[in-house]
């Protein structure tokens, strides 16, 4: 027992490591990916045809292929075509593609949600339609999204151990080249596996608390 | 070369869809009995069937993928890629159809329990002919959506060495040098997949509709 902490101890610098390129990775991902999923929920219900399917194509393939194949198309895939991507600019570029397509998916059903008097009302007072989108449909929309967008972030987080297989030194990349070189997987994993969970457990129970909170004043 | 890159993706195609069915069977069977611990009456079981919920949806599938193949694969017990993967994404999957059925359970109208206490139906027959018709009809939608999703999700496989779609893929795109090609086609593997369960299970949903009212 004192054997592992011993090792636990010694190899925590590398995991935190780790942990905080995963972190900073997910980051700048929810950053790009929840603004652009915005954007892909109102493109979808656009009137233009060719913003509607242009939304409706990036929606569905991104939703559509695994995260890992288009984390190695854009990885692998790009540079024969004279594109050449960092590990983390390929990880950011795949999972944020990921991330805007589930996510206009939630905005769209937080929109949804919003009743439809609202919008009368706003037109009725004569509110242009950006206007009525910015002060009276948003705010509502993205307070009923919000626990699925964090949800969502959690399991970005996870995602992020994809990016192994790009070689971004992220904590599952850190834990498997420990293992690697002390045979000792079992411990470093699930170390590995201790810290996502000591942050996704937190973030999980915060998910189902802010949807009881919602659930208490519905609009 | 156009012609290998087409035929190496259609092999992977089986090992994915096997992926996606033996995990699927495992978590479905295994969520059964974490539903029936989540609403029971003892708390200790509520507990544990909570504390695994939180813990398998909180661990990347990718790292208990590795845990049970390096894990435990190299020390304890011998576990080949393929049985690593699908305890992995059988032990994940568990803990997302519990949540299912729960939904389901909680679907289900008080009345008709109470009904069916009320005709003297025996205990098996409570389940079997009047809840179980009820409940796979409710759950059938979200689990084919979670069956899409873990089709997807299956391709972590490829990381422990299973010769599925995006293993084959990620070959060729190392042999061939072409990985645009080759990852656009298996993204469209996936996509074409995907379509069959899509239907199949709103033409099920749509039967069963007809025949089980709720």
């Amino acid at each position: 027992m004192k054997e592992l902490l011993d090792f636990w101890i010694e190899s925590t610098p590398n995991l935190l490591d780790g942990l905080i390129v995963s972190l900073q990775v997910t980051a700048v991902i929810l950053a790009i990916g929840i603004p652009f999923g915005l954007l892909l929920a109102l493109g979808v219900e656009s009137k233009n045809k060719f913003t509607k399917w242009f939304s409706l194509f990036a929606v569905e393939v991104g939703r559509g292929a695994p995260a890992l194949v288009l984390l190695q198309f854009a990885y692998f895939g790009l540079p024969p075509v004279g594109i050449t991507l960092s590990s983390f600019s390929a990880t950011v570029l795949a999972l944020a593609w990921n991330t805007a397509a589930y996510t206009s998916e939630i905005i769209r059903a937080g929109i949804d949600a919003v009743p439809h008097g609202e919008k009368e009302a706003a037109a009725s007072m004569c509110f242009s339609k950006i206007d009525t989108l910015r002060f009276v449909v948003l705010p509502q929309g993205l307070r009923v999204a919000a626990p699925a967008l964090l949800g969502f972030a959690v399991l970005m987080l996870q995602a992020t151990s994809l990016s192994f297989t790009v070689a971004l030194p992220e904590l599952t990349s850190q834990a498997h080249i420990i293992g690697s070189s002390t045979f000792k997987y079992m411990a470093i994993l699930s170390y590995a596996g201790i810290m996502y969970a000591s942050i996704c457990i937190p973030a999980t129970i915060l998910v189902s608390v802010l949807e009881k909170q919602l659930g208490k004043h519905t609009i | 070369m156009k012609a290998e890159i087409f035929t190496s993706i259609l092999l992977g195609i089986p090992w994915t869809i096997a992926l996606t069915l033996v995990s699927f069977g495992i978590g479905a069977i295994l969520g059964i009995p974490i539903c029936a611990m989540r609403l029971s009456k003892f708390s200790a079981l509520r507990f544990i069937a909570h504390l695994y919920g939180l813990v398998f949806r909180s661990i990347p599938p990718l790292l208990l993928v590795f845990i049970i193949y390096f894990g435990i694969g190299a020390g304890f017990l011998k576990i080949g890629p393929f049985q690593a993967s699908v305890i992995g994404l059988g032990l994940v999957t568990a803990a997302n159809m519990s949540e299912i059925y729960r939904g389901g359970v909680s679907a289900i109208h008080n009345g008709q329990w109470e009904a069916a206490r009320a005709l003297a139906l025996p205990g098996y027959s409570r389940y079997l002919d009047v809840i179980y018709p009820q409940l796979l009809r409710v759950c059938l939608p979200s689990s084919a959506g979670y069956v899409i999703g873990l089709l997807k999700d299956s391709a972590i496989a490829s990381t422990v060495g299973v010769a599925d779609i995006a293993f084959n893929a990620n070959q060729m795109a190392r042999t061939t040098y072409q990985g645009l090609e080759v990852f656009a086609f298996a993204g469209v593997a996936y996509m074409v997949i995907s379509i069959p369960i899509a239907i199949l299970a709103r033409i099920a949903d749509r039967k069963m509709k007809s025949r089980i009212a709720i």
